[in-house]
């Protein structure tokens, strides 16, 4: 019975073991900043710029975590950013309808998903495979469509912009749709039959089928999700700049999964850390200008960049390492 | 009479391999079948037909009367049906904790989905405590399915088909790797089984722990049922002689190559 307890007790400690490293870590590198350029870091303004910046690829990196949590990978989501934020430009333009707008371009979001889950269940490609074809094949379809020029869209002259670029008193409101669809996708993850089902079949594929889980239907669903908010990920993109851009989601690829493996969500499958996404994102998406603003150069953020995903992942490995035995 | 599962004439292949060319089988009420046969012989394809985890390409097949449509037919019916199998740990989830792998696939949820933690946390320590003496492992709802043993985790399986109650219980070696107290709660599951007017089919290569436990065997070999003893009507060894007969009918054309 003793035993017993003490199984217990260990147990709250390590299972929050990832968590509260990751907490030290994030604190600490905010620490480092706000010793070495006080100027920048002591005022509001550049934590109100990571409030409205962070945010959007922190939407991406929610969804490649419930992806990763499936034991899968999505490398399509930056194109999809940038087709989807294209779509909505384009049916706000000539539709003036705002709403309409959103419907499309999520929907747009939604048939990219629904090909790389048929292209993963129904026809058996490596997900990593099936996604960089698409990346690059959305990629050049929305250059094709576009032409390849930007788009200025006077999105400010809406209602909505209040809603989706704008401050909440001194809060940019993309800030709170990242919270809130953080809390969202944890409770759909952690609390949900939907996230239980993607956690088992990226922990055992074979019996979650054996117990009645609908994998390729799961599977499909899940890619779908991830494409959607990449696709609202460009929708808020367009809403910030006021402008649709070609490249939209270029160098998003790296930085998203950096903010998940930071977070301590493993490639293995079956385990997943919505909160950790949370705070590595805000990590990941704070450093270059932390890096810039404390004098270096911005070879540096790479350097440091690589030294966080590599210290990070040997601290959620060691933890779990423990958390097993 | 009715039985409890017949099927007649299934054929089932994968990829233009013929896993079963013409099964006949049945399962009475309250009855515990064997289904004996080499690697190979197709025991496995035929019971996840039953659970619904395979479809069949031909033939008919009825459960408690009714007919299966096999395009129709998935786990989630068969388990409507009431009939539950244990792949042994083959069928759990490791890093997911035995709460979530008791209830998986047949979730507690409100009408929008979401699990009731707290109700299916009560009901596995239930299951721990009371079910079939698997008890005092040092295990809670809470632990993950890679802190359990060999038997331990057969016993998680085992309790997931004792909770759901079913009138049909298949097992997939259910001895294997097990120590040998462990392989009598098996057995003791086994006999609940039919005490509680159940039945019962199990796949297994170590006869003589089955045997007594057993009704009726079922030897099955490249695909199709190549005898069936009734256990009142065989001893242990002239069953054990009927299957090597049967294993070495089935191979000598090839071992006579090997040796030319």
């Amino acid at each position: 019975m003793g035993n017993l307890n003490n199984n217990v007790k260990s147990k709250i400690t390590t299972k929050y073991k990832s968590q509260i490293a990751l907490l030290i870590m994030a604190i600490s590198i905010f620490g480092l900043f706000m010793l070495t350029s006080p100027e920048v870091f002591l005022k509001g303004r550049i934590y109100q710029a990571f409030l409205s910046t962070v945010p959007i690829m922190g939407f991406m990196a929610l969804g490649l975590t419930f992806v990763l949590a499936m034991g899968e990978i999505d490398l399509s989501f930056p194109s999809v950013m940038a087709l989807s934020g294209y779509i909505f430009v384009l049916v706000f333009e000539t539709t003036q309808n705002i709403v309409l707008a959103f419907i499309i371009s999520l929907l747009s979001g939604a048939v990219v998903g629904f090909i790389n889950g048929t292209l993963v269940t129904i026809i058996g490609i490596p997900s990593i495979v099936a996604t960089l074809g698409m990346q690059f094949l959305i990629r050049g379809f929305s250059n094709i469509i576009s032409r390849g020029l930007a788009k200025r869209v006077p999105l400010d002259s809406t209602f909505s912009y209040k809603i989706f670029a704008e401050k909440l008193w001194v809060i940019p409101v993309q800030s709170l749709w990242f919270l809130g669809l953080a809390v969202f996708f944890y409770f759909l993850l952690m609390r949900h039959k939907f996230g239980e089902q993607a956690l088992f079949i990226g922990d055992n594929q074979e019996a979650a089928r054996m117990m009645g889980v609908n994998v390729n239907r799961m599977k499909t669903m899940v890619f779908i999700l991830m494409a959607v908010v990449a696709a609202f990920a460009g929708i808020i993109s367009c809403y910030r700049m006021r402008t649709w851009w070609p490249t939209m989601g270029e160098g998003y690829l790296m930085m998203v999964m950096a903010a998940v493996f930071v977070g301590g969500t493993s490639m293995f499958g079956g385990d997943a850390n919505i909160e950790g996404t949370f705070i590595g994102a805000f990590i990941i998406g704070s450093l270059e200008a932390g890096i810039v603003a404390a004098g270096l150069s911005g070879f540096w953020t790479q350097f440091v960049c690589g030294i966080l995903i590599i210290v990070s992942v040997i601290i959620h490995t060691l933890a779990k390492r423990r958390k097993g035995s | 009479m009715e039985k409890l599962l017949e099927m007649k004439n299934i054929y089932k292949s994968f990829d233009g391999v013929v896993a079963l060319r013409g099964i006949d089988f049945e399962v009475g009420y309250n009855e515990v079948v064997g289904l004996l046969g080499d690697n190979g012989a197709g025991k496995s394809t035929l019971i996840k037909i039953i659970s619904g985890v395979h479809s069949f390409d031909q033939g008919e097949m009825y459960i408690k009367g009714t007919k299966i449509d096999p395009k129709k037919y998935s786990v989630k019916v068969a388990h409507s049906l009431g009939v539950e199998t244990v792949y042994q740990e083959k069928a759990l989830a490791e890093k997911q904790t035995l709460w979530r792998n008791i209830f998986i696939g047949r979730q507690i949820t409100n009408k929008l989905g979401f699990i009731n933690i707290k109700k299916e946390k009560e009901e596995t320590n239930k299951i721990m405590r009371v079910s079939i003496g698997f008890r005092g492992i040092g295990a809670d709802a809470d632990s993950t399915i890679r802190t359990l043993s060999g038997g331990e985790r057969e016993g998680v399986a085992i309790s997931r088909a004792m909770y759901f109650e079913a009138d049909l219980v298949i097992l997939d070696e259910p001895t294997m790797a097990l120590s040998l107290q462990e392989v009598n709660k098996v057995l003791k599951f086994i006999q609940d089984i039919k005490e509680r007017g159940k039945s019962c089919i199990y796949i297994s290569h170590n006869i003589a722990n089955i045997y007594p436990v057993s009704d009726r065997f079922v030897v099955i070999d490249r695909g199709k049922i190549v005898g069936t003893y009734l256990r009142k009507d065989i001893s242990l060894h002239e069953l054990s002689e009927e299957l090597i007969r049967h294993t070495e009918q089935g191979k000598p054309v090839s071992q006579g190559e090997r040796e030319l």
